[in-house]
């Protein structure tokens, strides 16, 4: 199972972010921003779709619409991944 | 060179989300009727959007003995039916002639997807089954422009023209220059689409473009398109021809044009759609201030309605605060290839009938869109120009202009 700690979290969306870009995830910081990554709202179909799969969580279109950055990206994620966690403790 | 031809409409198809014909289209445009309901006719599970206007009702086997069915996916079986009602309601009696100087064409975007979605699911399934030999014919896009000519013996120019979402403006836009040139003596056009196969849904589920409810353009809270099915057709003739033969005539077609934005695959210009309704202005002859009702693309996206607002304003000017506009894709949905021909249709009806479609759904205005959408009921009104918009993902826009038929005048 793969890992849900803030930094394992952070890690991937930065991989996710990096290939939809197009980028190396080593430039990446929490603040970087989707414009100055020159992605397009193309760009980031592809990134909420690979952030969907590799977490497996469903984003809503309205969350999905307003990310701008790296920061955005994982605080989107963990919310999502920790609403799940919560789901299976009340069951 | 001789002056070119005048065209009329004489014959109206149309089977959609709000009836199997013209005149259940025409009462529910008339009451404001939506036709958006859950799907029913593909698997919801798993589905992000469940909602979808279909079209209730229609019995293939009413329409086509079996060994035709073997040949026809859902969506030619729509341009057939909606082909066959048109020149039942023209009624043109078919000569030698005429079918060899007759057009038809047709307008889709996808083709048809049942089969080939069959197919794939026994191919890359665990059985590796082959898929049916007839899968190819069946899904081609232009088998309901084929299918259309062989029932009625058309030999003239026939072919289907796929621009996505504005295929079959495009495709009446280009039949109209056929007919109005000579290049065809008659013309059967219009369009027809079947998008709800649960693989092509899941495509659409990445664009998040789909609303999660419904279908409420111009509103400030609309939260995307909802995607509609059926098929439209028009019997397009010079209006000597229908005057000689006692044709009622439904409106007249006067101007068609085209533009590309080049600009962006999925988002839309104001420019570039300003350009083709200004183009369609120019080739009919029409001033601005002459157009009384514009049926909007209007798709309820996002980027689609203040985009659409900003072109009217673009073109019209002072006067688009004195226009009215509204979106039928409210009610019978978002038909992709259909779309254009099924306005084109409704607003030949409103012309006719002296009505204008309403908008519905429509909850509060958006700061973005300040036009009057004609919310919620129909409004009578005697427009003599109207125009219909199609703009379609790829920045490509095709735009109609009919006028209200009088007699001549």
């Amino acid at each position: 199972m793969k890992e849900n700690t803030q930094e394992a979290i952070e890690e991937r969306v930065k991989r996710a972010v990096a290939a939809a870009s197009h980028t190396a995830a080593e430039r990446l910081t929490l603040d970087t921003t989707f414009a100055e990554l020159d992605m397009t709202s193309l760009d980031a179909l592809a990134l909420i779709a690979d952030l969907e799969e590799e977490f497996g969580v469903e984003i809503p279109n309205e969350d999905a619409m307003s990310l701008g950055d790296v920061r955005q990206a994982v605080e989107c994620v963990r919310g999502l991944t920790a609403g799940e966690a919560s789901g299976v403790g009340q069951a | 060179m001789s002056a070119p031809r005048r065209v009329v409409v004489t014959g109206l198809g149309a089977v959609t989300a709000l009836g199997l014909d013209v005149a259940q289209f025409r009462d529910s445009l008339l009451a404001g009727r939506c036709g958006i309901r859950p799907l029913e006719t593909v698997d919801r599970a798993g589905l992000r959007f469940t909602n979808g206007a279909e079209v209730g009702g229609f019995a293939p086997g009413e329409h086509f003995t079996e060994k035709q069915l073997d040949l026809l996916d859902r969506f030619a079986q729509f341009g057939l039916v909606a082909a066959r009602e048109a020149v039942r309601d023209s009624g043109l009696e078919w000569t030698p002639h005429l079918r060899e100087s007759a057009a038809v064409v047709t307008g889709s975007s996808l083709g048809g997807k049942t089969y080939e979605e069959q197919a794939y699911a026994g191919l890359f399934g665990e059985e590796k089954r082959r898929p049916h030999p007839l899968t190819v014919p069946r899904g081609m896009s232009n088998a309901a422009a084929s299918h259309i000519s062989m029932e009625f013996g058309v030999r003239g120019p026939v072919y289907n023209v796929s621009t996505a979402c504005a295929s079959s403006n495009h495709a009446l836009g280009q039949a109209f220059w056929m007919v109005r040139s000579g290049a065809a003596e008659l013309a059967l056009a219009g369009g027809c689409e079947s998008p709800f196969l649960h693989g092509h849904l899941r495509m659409w589920e990445g664009l998040r473009v789909v609303s999660p409810d419904t279908c409420r353009p111009f509103s400030k809270d609309r939260r995307g398109m909802i995607l509609g099915e059926g098929g439209a057709m028009m019997v397009l003739e010079p209006l000597d021809a229908a005057l000689g033969r006692g044709a009622r005539v439904h409106a007249e077609v006067v101007g068609f044009g085209m533009s590309a934005d080049a600009h962006h695959v999925t988002q839309p210009s104001a420019e570039g759609a300003a350009r083709a309704v200004a183009a369609a202005l120019r080739d009919a002859g029409v001033r601005p201030e002459q157009v009384g009702y514009v049926n909007a693309h209007g798709t309820a996206t996002t980027a689609n309605d203040p985009v659409e607002t900003e072109a009217l304003r673009l073109v019209f000017r002072e006067h688009a605060s004195r226009l009215a506009v509204s979106s039928t894709k409210s009610m019978h949905g978002h038909a992709l290839g259909a779309a254009g021909a099924i306005e084109a249709v409704a607003t030949a009806l409103a012309l006719r009938e002296g009505f204008l479609p309403p908008t519905a759904n429509f909850t509060e205005p958006d700061p973005a869109c300040d036009l009057d959408y004609v919310p919620n009921e129909a409004r009578r009104a005697e427009v003599e120009y109207a125009v219909s918009n199609s703009f379609a993902f790829g920045g490509l826009n095709a735009v109609l202009v009919l006028r209200r038929w009088e007699g001549g005048k």
